[in-house]
């Protein structure tokens, strides 16, 4: 692919720079003085780009649409203009947000801004680059595994997954419906706080976004931590693990101790089936929602002379890449007649002994879960090509997708100057006592955080 | 349960995705490696789980029968690949028998 | 074993037909199942299309109350329980009026289980067993032999509700399918949930068809027969696939199951498909939708709102208005058609002659009109009041029905049609009087015979009056006035 000059790009991102300020000063004069109505006026927003905008395309990171521009916003993109927001511009990710490295990209890998040899983690990387480059303080990602939590993690940022339901999915592009989440990254958790506080509660547009009161996630900011009970499960923490995490870790929850709060030790006995769970459900799903990219009604169309099935299968072939060919094979093969008992049945009854895992900690009187958000830091561009190990990288964060448990990443130190990043896991629609660790986790670190 | 050639053929085709032959073999040597790491759960005894959803609490909301419909910002033909007279356009099918297809 | 040399002609002779039937009804809603688009038949090709239905990357769908609602009303018409808790479902196929690539459907957690219909009348009386009632969207259409070369799509009629009604294997011929039919379009008539037209495609019949040895317990192999477009077509398919299948039996071979196709034109049915037989749908719970958790209270009152169906109220009007068993089979072929009727005959009073008049007048009127008995010029009120005006000998039996007439043309009140085309009869005992006496006065001879106790010269006589009065005289009073002059 011939891609635009150098100069073609720069003068692209100043006229898109020019127009995002234009916008910026309408804004000053109406609602600079009203933060409460428009609490990110003067933010402008980066947007993964599986979130439909209406002024810039909408490519998922994929050949297949390649150009499309959506003829509808997504509700999050909606929710953040009424903010005072403008969308500043849409981030790269891997193909359909299936990677965990940002390579999957019809259009390029992604590079970590902290070492540019290395990858930004995935598949939200585009936007989690953008916050870590300081190009925005707040940028919309997507989760589905891990998607938010770990480029948040590789990038020195902080990354939020929210409960399944709590934000609207209404735009954006699926890729497990029972999984994905709109997530929010910031350069801090007070950012990540107010993005989330704008795009979150219910929209009669997602059948599946709960109608429940959404609270000022900025006001966890004071809340003390003492008399809080934050469990460490002994399976994120194996023997195996990276000791130079595992001893960022210790010192993360040092610090938690430090501002009052009780450290146990738990137990969330089916950690270890999460991956293979998590790769049944989510390419079983995503098998069914990509095959409307079919070439009929947008996208790409490759045509021969042989007919409506030849279209289809030139289309899909040369639209998707290679992950995600892989994903809708295996997605179609546990679906199909004779698998789906052994295969997509199964996860799903393994799948609520996981979520069940976490009702039982929390009810056993766990406040917050700790866990490193990733096994080890940012690796090199092309260092995995095994498909497997590739999807390991997800092992401490897909849990919470398949739960649907909310979760923070939150940077808790450095390896070998790469950010190592601390996952922090509340009961279903608690975010605010999410929040609230977070800040006291950030506020206890301090500079600690990005050593 | 490991899959072949043919496994990998037959959910191509259910797929609509055309893949040539020396690609199904890395494939087939792919998903047999992703589905064995698959195999621990046939280990687990999930007898008592009982499906529900995500939480329990989620029930389907219903929304009132009246519009308007979601606004659509583009018109049809800025982004469909072939439009005639409004309608889409596809190559023809091979045969009418096809049709049975949608049943 | 029977050998060859004595089978019957007829192959069909030695066997049963064993016939189920997959029904699926549009619902009349205003709006699509999970989108806010209008559900209006005709209109321009995919104008009705938003990002849901068009299947943009993106969008999610949203379930429309009042389709579940309908849904419900049918599945209790039908005498089937309504699961509390029901489960949408994707069926994954491609097909390019398809757009999401999956139809939402619900598949083992449907929404109603467990119906009958009672069927035909008298001997031909059964019960068919209705086993399921389920809710999904519509697909959009294909135009095959618009464009060359290419299939045009319309999105329109995407995601339309529809209810698929399955029954048990319980019918045993062709008939028996077409009065099955006959009393489900009835049913969905009597409840309001549908326009029910098999040419308009809201109303779509698969069969499922298998013959067996008379006698026979075991269910043959069966095939799904499709693509029948009128009930009389169903019954030439069942009849075409029961042939083929007996013809195959008697000559030792199996019957495959597979998809036939019903070409009308040609009278027969031939295999959907020879490659890839069978489908794998890869059906599973579809993640955009929570389960379908249906309030109680709300089930119950749907069941309570319904309507009188068409047995009960066949009953009814033969009970309550002493009508003969094929006037009711008249009078409640259509809700709308009931409906006039008792409003008529509540409003008359004599329930016999406004069932002549509807059966009669009223469905002959309609039948050479467009109209249907909703648009009817002639009010049930007005029928009643016109029948009243007979009754009451202001109108005469052979006036009122060219009052009708007019009524039905204007729309007029059967009082003012009567007094402008002057067909109120003259009841006026002074201008009576003065008619009788001037027929008198000018036929001395026969008033003369009449006198003297000739009476069969009274017809006579009363038409000479009837026709001086240019028929407006009531033939009943000129009578009575006659026979007074002839002394009684």
């Amino acid at each position: 692919m011939t891609g635009p000059t150098a100069v073609e790009s720069v003068t692209a991102s100043f006229a898109r720079m020019e127009a995002v300020r234009a916008g910026a000063d309408g804004l000053n004069c109406v609602l600079w003085s009203d933060r409460e109505r428009a609490p990110l006026a003067g933010y402008p927003v980066a947007v993964k780009d599986n979130i439909a905008t209406l002024d810039l395309p909408t490519t998922c990171g994929s050949r297949i649409l390649e150009g499309y521009v959506s003829p509808y916003e997504a509700t999050v993109v909606s929710r953040l203009r009424a903010a005072g927001s403008v969308v500043l511009c849409k981030t790269n990710c891997d193909e359909f947000a299936m990677g965990s490295s940002n390579e999957n990209s019809a259009y390029g890998p992604v590079r970590n801004p902290i070492d540019p040899c290395r990858v930004p983690g995935g598949s939200s990387g585009g936007s989690a680059a953008a916050v870590a480059a300081g190009i925005v303080r707040i940028a919309l990602g997507s989760e589905t595994g891990g998607s938010v939590r770990q480029p948040a993690a590789f990038c020195g940022v902080v990354g939020v997954k929210p409960t399944y339901g709590r934000v609207s999915r209404f735009g954006l592009v699926a890729f497990a419906s029972s999984l994905d989440q709109v997530g929010v990254l910031g350069r801090t958790v007070d950012d990540a706080a107010l993005g989330m506080e704008v795009i979150a509660g219910r929209d009669p547009y997602d059948s599946t976004s709960a109608d429940r009161p959404v609270p000022r996630y900025r006001d966890a900011a004071s809340q003390p931590m003492r008399g809080l009970t934050i469990g460490r499960p002994a399976e994120y923490f194996p023997p195996s693990l990276d000791r130079r995490v595992a001893a960022l870790c210790d010192r993360a929850l040092d610090a938690l101790r430090s501002q009052g709060a009780q450290v146990r030790d738990i137990s969330l006995p089916h950690t270890d089936l999460a991956i293979p769970v998590y790769y049944i459900i989510a390419p079983a799903e995503a098998s069914s929602n990509l095959a409307r990219f079919d070439g009929v009604r947008y996208g790409l169309r490759v045509t021969g002379d042989d007919g409506l099935r030849a279209m289809y299968e030139r289309t899909r072939s040369r639209g998707f890449g290679p992950e995600v060919t892989r994903r809708v094979l295996l997605g179609t093969y546990v679906l199909s007649a004779g698998y789906y008992d052994a295969y997509y049945k199964k996860a799903q009854e393994v799948r609520a002994c996981i979520t069940e895992d976490f009702r039982s900690a929390f009810a056993s009187g766990i406040d917050v879960i700790f866990t490193p958000t990733t096994p080890s830091p940012a690796f090199e561009l092309g260092a995995k090509s095994d498909p497997y190990e590739m999807y390991l990288n997800d092992i401490f964060t897909c849990t919470g997708n398949l739960a649907g448990v909310p979760g923070i990443s939150v940077p808790i130190g450095r390896v070998d100057g790469l950010p190592i990043g601390g996952q922090l896991i509340t009961r279903h629609f608690d975010e605010a006592g999410m929040f609230a660790a977070a800040y006291a986790l950030e506020r206890a670190l301090g500079d600690e955080a990005h050593r | 349960m490991a899959v072949t050639r043919d496994d990998v053929a037959h959910i191509a085709g259910l797929a609509r995705l055309a893949i040539s032959d020396e690609r199904m073999t890395e494939l087939v040597g792919q998903l047999n490696a992703i589905l064995a790491h698959m195999e621990v759960l046939r280990q687990v005894d999930t007898r008592h789980v009982e499906m529900t959803a995500q939480d329990g609490s989620q029930r389907l909301p219903m929304r009132p029968d009246a519009g308007p419909p979601i606004a659509m910002h583009r018109a049809l033909d800025e982004i469909a690949p072939d439009m005639r007279d409004g309608f889409f356009l596809v190559p023809r099918l091979a045969t009418h028998e096809d049709v049975s297809d949608a049943s | 074993m029977t050998s060859l040399r004595d089978a019957p002609a007829d192959v069909t002779a030695r066997y049963e037909m064993v016939v189920g039937l997959e029904v699926h009804v549009q619902l009349r809603t205003h709006t699509k199942a999970f989108c806010s688009c209008d559900t209006t038949y005709g209109a321009p090709p995919n104008v009705n299309t938003c990002p849901v239905c068009l299947a943009l990357p993106g969008a999610l769908p949203a379930l429309n109350r009042e389709a579940v609602h309908l849904a419900m009303r049918a599945a209790h018409a039908l005498g089937c329980t309504v699961n509390p808790v029901s489960v949408f479902a994707r069926k994954n196929y491609f097909y390019p009026d398809l757009p999401k690539g999956y139809q939402i459907s619900q598949y083992d957690r449907p929404l109603a289980l467990g119906g009958r219909l009672d069927i035909g009348d008298g001997d031909a009386a059964r019960t068919v067993g209705i086993t399921r009632v389920h809710m999904e969207e519509d697909a959009g259409k294909s135009i095959h032999d618009r464009y060359p070369g290419a299939t045009a799509i319309d999105l329109n009629r995407a995601g339309v509700p529809l209810i698929e009604i399955v029954s048990e294997p319980d019918m045993r011929s062709s008939p028996d399918a077409v009065a099955y039919l006959t009393a489900l379009k009835q049913i969905l008539e009597y409840i309001d949930v549908s326009d029910v037209s098999m040419e308009e495609g809201s109303l779509r019949v698969d069969a499922n068809v298998s013959a067996r040895l008379l006698g026979a317990t075991a269910l043959g192999t069966k095939t799904e027969v499709k693509n029948m477009n009128s009930f009389s077509g169903v019954q030439r398919a069942l009849e075409a696939e029961f042939e083929r299948q007996c013809a195959l039996l008697e000559r030792g071979e199996r019957v495959h199951q597979q998809t036939m196709l019903w070409d009308g034109a040609r009278n027969e049915v031939r295999p959907a498909r020879s490659k890839e037989a069978s489908h794998d749908y890869r059906y599973f719970p579809e993640p955009d939708l929570p389960p379908l958790v249906l309030d109680p209270q709300w089930i119950d009152e749907v069941r309570r709102e319904l309507p009188e169906l068409p047995r009960v109220r066949r009953a009814r009007f033969a009970r309550e208005y002493g009508l003969a068993g094929a006037d009711v089979g008249v009078l409640t072929a259509t809700p709308a058609l009931a409906d006039y009727f008792e409003a008529a005959a509540k409003a008359h009073g004599d329930a016999k002659a406004a069932a002549n008049w509807v059966m009669g007048e009223v469905l002959a009127a309609l039948n050479t009109s467009s109209n249907s008995v909703k648009t009817f010029r002639v009010p049930p009120a007005s029928l009643a009041r016109l029948l009243d005006l007979v009754r009451e000998g202001v109108v005469s039996h052979s006036a009122a029905k060219r009052v009708f007439a007019l009524m039905a043309e204007t729309g007029d009140t059967p009082e003012r049609v009567a007094e402008r085309e002057g067909l109120v009869q003259v009841r006026d005992a002074d201008e009576l009087a003065r008619w009788v006496d001037e027929v008198l006065a000018e036929h001395p001879a026969e008033a003369g015979r009449f006198r003297a106790g000739e009476k069969k010269l009274l017809g006579v006589l009363v038409g000479l009056v009837m026709k001086k009065s240019k028929g407006r005289a009531d033939p009943r009073r000129v009578n009575q006035l006659l026979s007074e002059r002839a002394g009684g």
